[in-house]
């Protein structure tokens, strides 16, 4: 991918590396960091809302429980999480670590863990929308789940979309702690480059992609914002 | 003249949040075409009588009725039983209601809250739908703001779209709870003569006002609540005009 750049060499010596190989093992690394954002979005949003409902459910157990999730997910660390997730199938059952168990222990655990964050955050949205929308809803005839997805649900996301924002912007930095699991993102790479150089250039290089990515999401977090800013209530 | 198909039904109704007795033992019919005011001081149950008809409130005790559909009816002790899902999405079919505070779905442009539950809830035709609403909105005065968002609209533009909302279900009876009480006076005038026009049209309405003198030429029958009881009833120019009761003439002459 890099190859136009083959003469180019940074570093002297035996720490000397071209500049292909680095970029291109670095920005393997950001397409696994991209990899990880993208999975731990699609997992997390849709089930941030069913933990935020049933946070909210009338059903006391079913509440506790989602608030013990929540409580849980967010006052232990996500590094602590991705390890015990990935190796309680060992330690519990006896199983084989598999070097795919590996990416799906690193999804799951950044899946529960955004989702508890995400969940309180359309809670707070969620109890944000006025009682009159429910009751106009209600006295047109709409079922409790369209009253929810068609007049609730849209609103709520105009209103959170600048916490979630945050949230997004976080798990960006977050894909580094996928390290823990060796999986090859972009701080993992970069550390390995820097050890075999001896040599700052591939931390200042991860810093900028990562910067790069974020610049990324904000512009389509303020896209999407703008979309959504046809009204305001 | 045959006798009237009734609309709407409610017989010895009782409601209490907590230990406040709200509703203590309304019954009202309305008839078709028939414009009933409810007029009373703050505090003394009409919106909750209202929410009760439009099944936001659960009523402790008595009967609600929507022609045919009877939608609940004490059972052996006393206590209001409501019929199932199927009973209680029929009445909805039945009843409209515009609140205080339009309560219109601010994500949707105008034509589309007036458009979604014909669509969503009744599963008609989107063509008849829509060329329905627009003959709505014309009569509202508002053709113009089909494709606005509520946002852009002054209150008296919100409220009649909220009133072709109610209308575009078809309802068989509209309830109003106190829909100008938060407008500007110029912006009530607006909203009065719509209500007016419907009630020329013969539309069947409950309507709870502060405006008396609009209650008394476009309502039929006028009820005085007072403290969760109905005081004072009669047809409407007389019980403005020659209220009987100490507490209506009180009513009535701390809003001269
Ligand atoms: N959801 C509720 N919970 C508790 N009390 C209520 C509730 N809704 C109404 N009330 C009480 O019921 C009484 C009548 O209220 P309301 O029906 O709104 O009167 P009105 O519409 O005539 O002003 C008031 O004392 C009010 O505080
Ligand atoms: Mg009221």
């Amino acid at each position: 991918m890099f190859s136009f750049l083959d003469g180019i060499i940074i570093g002297s010596g035996v720490h000397a590396m071209p500049l292909s190989t680095i970029l291109s093992t670095m920005f393997g690394g950001l397409g696994m960091a991209g990899l990880i954002f993208i999975v731990a979005l699609a997992g997390s949003l849709p089930l941030g809302v069913l933990v935020a409902l049933c946070r909210m459910s009338k059903n006391r157990v079913l509440s506790f429980l989602a608030k013990i999730y929540i409580s849980f997910l967010r006052g232990t660390p996500l590094i602590l999480q991705l390890m015990f997730i990935y190796f309680a199938p060992y330690y519990i059952f006896g199983l084989k670590l598999s070097l795919t168990w590996r990416m799906g222990a690193c999804f799951i655990g950044f899946i529960l863990n955004y989702a508890a964050y995400f969940a309180e955050i359309y809670r707070a949205g969620i109890q944000s929308i006025p009682l009159g929308q429910y009751e106009a809803a209600s006295v047109l005839g709409y079922s409790r789940s369209q009253t929810f997805t068609k007049i609730v649900f849209p609103q709520v996301i105009k209103r959170i979309a600048p916490a979630m924002g945050n949230e997004v912007i976080t798990l960006i930095k977050d894909t580094s702690l996928a390290f823990v699991l060796s999986i090859a993102e972009m701080f993992t790479m970069a550390e390995t480059l820097a050890a075999a150089m001896v040599s700052m250039v591939p931390y200042v290089l991860a810093a900028a992609l990562y910067w790069f990515f974020t610049l990324l999401v904000e512009f389509a977090l303020g896209k999407f914002e703008k979309k959504l800013s046809y009204y305001h209530d | 003249m045959s006798e009237k198909k009734e609309i709407l039904r409610i017989d010895h109704i009782k409601k209490a949040f907590g230990d406040n007795q709200v509703l203590k033992d309304i019954s009202l019919t309305v008839s078709h075409g028939e414009v009933v005011a409810i007029i009373g001081p703050s505090g003394s149950g009409k919106s909750t009588l209202l929410r009760c008809a439009t099944l936001l409130e659960t009523m402790d005790s008595g009967t609600l009725a929507y022609g045919d559909l009877v939608v609940a009816q004490d059972d052996a002790s006393g206590k209001a039983v409501y019929g199932d899902k199927q009973v209680l999405k029929e009445a909805r079919m039945r009843f409209g209601l515009v609140f205080q505070q339009f309560n219109l779905f601010p994500h949707y442009t105008v034509l589309k809250n007036i458009m979604d539950a014909p669509l969503l809830v009744q599963k008609r035709d989107e063509k008849e739908v829509e060329q329905e609403a627009r003959e709505l909105l014309e009569k509202m005065g508002l053709s113009d703001k089909a494709d606005m968002v509520p946002c852009d609209l002054s209150g008296g533009q919100q409220q009649r779209v909220a009133i072709a909302r109610a209308l575009a279900m078809n309802p068989e009876i509209l309830f109003f709870d106190e829909p100008t009480s938060a407008l500007d006076p110029e912006l009530t005038k607006e909203v009065l003569r719509v209500i007016r026009q419907l009630a020329e049209e013969h539309m069947t309405m409950v309507i709870v006002t502060h405006e008396m003198r609009f209650a008394r030429d476009v309502a039929d029958h006028i009820i005085f609540m007072d403290g969760g009881v109905i005081v004072e009833e009669g047809p409407a120019q007389q019980l403005i005009d020659n209220p009987q009761h100490a507490r209506t003439k009180a009513f009535l002459a701390q809003d001269e």
